[in-house]
């Protein structure tokens, strides 16, 4: 029987080598954020990684979507212990200047290299990923800077933008429940970018509350199938 | 009659009037967030948050937030009957297929032609994009919710934006703290002044010139 079900945080994360290309899933807050996985990633310490997630770490400095006294993890841990290269994100920084996320101090330092993407086109590029599309073209930043030296195109009179897909050696993702084969759901607003990056990473690891059985999730809940699905580690409860 | 600012709500309010019955609409981070408290009554409106929840409605009490229940701005939502989550391919798969009916946003700068500058401050060197630009591009219609102008008194309505554009002629309607301006082909037309405002008080905020509509009001609300 196929059982994905890793032991640690530690032992998911342990062949992550130096240079890897990784997805980080969820939108901005805690909810759908793989907190675990990323502190088993800032104590496994591999370096000049690429990180592709909607923003560059906002949870841990401006508090959003975190209930009032916790203090999440979010990729600025990763930043703060200079273990990357470069963020590709939608939305990089802090709304509040006065509140500088680490990911900006670092990227004002100039220790740090900045792909700002529009979200709908980040999750266009990795979804297309996923899906072995290697380019398409969209109208979203048309105009702006974002366009900059794209290839464009017009269809039906109107003027189009060249994007390329994007792929990644490791997701490291946050799911609800998963059965031991992969099978995965998400619990409310945390689909987010997890289900998406889930289809375009050569390892995608899952953080899950619960771990089940087969038919434990009825197969037409199932949000994410298991063939997305390499490694399940459960999430124990503080 | 007194010449003041209205406030953020009212100026809300004033945009919530241009939901209709059924309409489905994504509200941006600052003023149009509190657009959702004053749909007209009877109208059911059908809120998109970007980070994939559809059919959302009020905030969560205290006590009962979630993590996982977070609309875009990160404000924490009760759990209703008749929403629905998605990840966010489908959930900008329904901007950028031009299923949402209305996007309101905000702006640091709104150009005679409807161009939109909302994300990046030039002097900051970085921004957020967000999905501001699948927003303005995607929507069927975008309207701008704003002071009229910056904190240091600059007009924000202008000939052309000097901030990175988010989109071009994609904005259809501006309702500041002190007017209401629509984007026409030809140009702006204003429709509405706050009370005790007149044509030449707006016009004196604003960095381009516009037409006066012949029944110019004030607000309605």
């Amino acid at each position: 029987m196929i059982d994905k079900v890793v032991a640690s945080f530690s032992e998911a994360v342990k062949d992550i080598p130096d240079g890897a290309l990784i997805m980080i899933g969820g939108f901005a807050g805690p909810g759908g954020t793989p907190q675990r996985l990323i502190s088993a990633l800032r104590d496994h310490g591999t370096r000049e990684l690429t990180i592709v997630s909607n923003t560059g770490g906002l949870a841990g400095a401006v508090g959003f979507g975190t209930i009032s006294g916790d203090q999440p993890v979010d990729m600025g841990i990763l930043v703060d212990n200079q273990q990357v290269k470069k963020v590709i994100a939608s939305f990089p920084v802090s709304p509040s200047p006065s509140k500088p996320t680490s990911f900006e101090k670092a990227y004002l330092a100039d220790q740090i290299e900045l792909e700002v993407v529009p979200q709908g086109t980040l999750a266009e590029r990795i979804r297309a990923g996923g899906a072995g599309i290697p380019a398409f073209f969209t109208p979203t930043g048309v105009n702006t800077m974002i366009g900059e030296g794209k290839e464009t195109r017009e269809f039906n009179g109107r003027e189009y933008l060249l994007e390329y897909s994007l792929t990644a050696d490791f997701a490291l993702l946050r799911g609800h429940k998963s059965d031991i084969m992969g099978n995965t759901v998400y619990r409310g607003t945390s689909q987010s970018f997890n289900a998406v990056m889930a289809t375009a990473a050569q390892v995608t690891i899952m953080e899950v509350d619960e771990i089940v059985e087969l038919g434990g999730i009825e197969p037409e809940g199932v949000h994410t199938p298991a063939i997305f699905v390499d490694r399940i580690v459960k999430n124990s409860k503080k | 009659m007194t010449k003041e600012r209205l406030h953020r709500e009212i100026i809300a309010m004033r945009v919530a009037r241009e939901f209709g019955d059924g309409d489905v609409v994504n509200l941006g981070l600052g003023i149009p967030t509190l657009c959702s408290q004053f749909v007209p009554e009877g109208n059911s409106v059908v809120y998109h948050a970007e980070n994939g929840v559809l059919n959302y409605g009020p905030m969560a009490e205290e006590g009962e937030e979630d993590v996982d229940l977070t609309n875009a701005g990160g404000q924490f939502l009760a759990w209703v009957p008749g929403m629905s989550f998605f990840d966010s391919a489908d959930s900008f798969g329904m901007i950028r297929g031009g299923h949402i009916d209305v996007s309101v946003l905000g702006a640091l700068q709104v150009s005679e032609n409807g161009d939109l500058a909302n994300w990046m401050l030039p002097q900051r060197g970085i921004g957020n994009v967000g999905g501001a630009m699948d927003l303005a591009s995607g929507a069927k219609r975008t309207i701008v919710a704003m002071e009229h102008v910056d904190k240091k008194g600059n007009p924000k309505i202008v000939k052309a934006c000097t901030f990175p554009l988010t989109g071009s002629s994609c904005v259809s309607m501006i309702v500041t703290d002190i007017a209401v301006i629509e984007v026409r082909k030809e140009g702006l037309l204003l429709k509405e002044v706050a009370p005790g405002w007149t044509v030449e008080d707006i016009q004196k905020e604003t960095a381009v010139e516009f037409m006066v509509a012949s029944d110019l009001k004030y607000f309605v609300l």
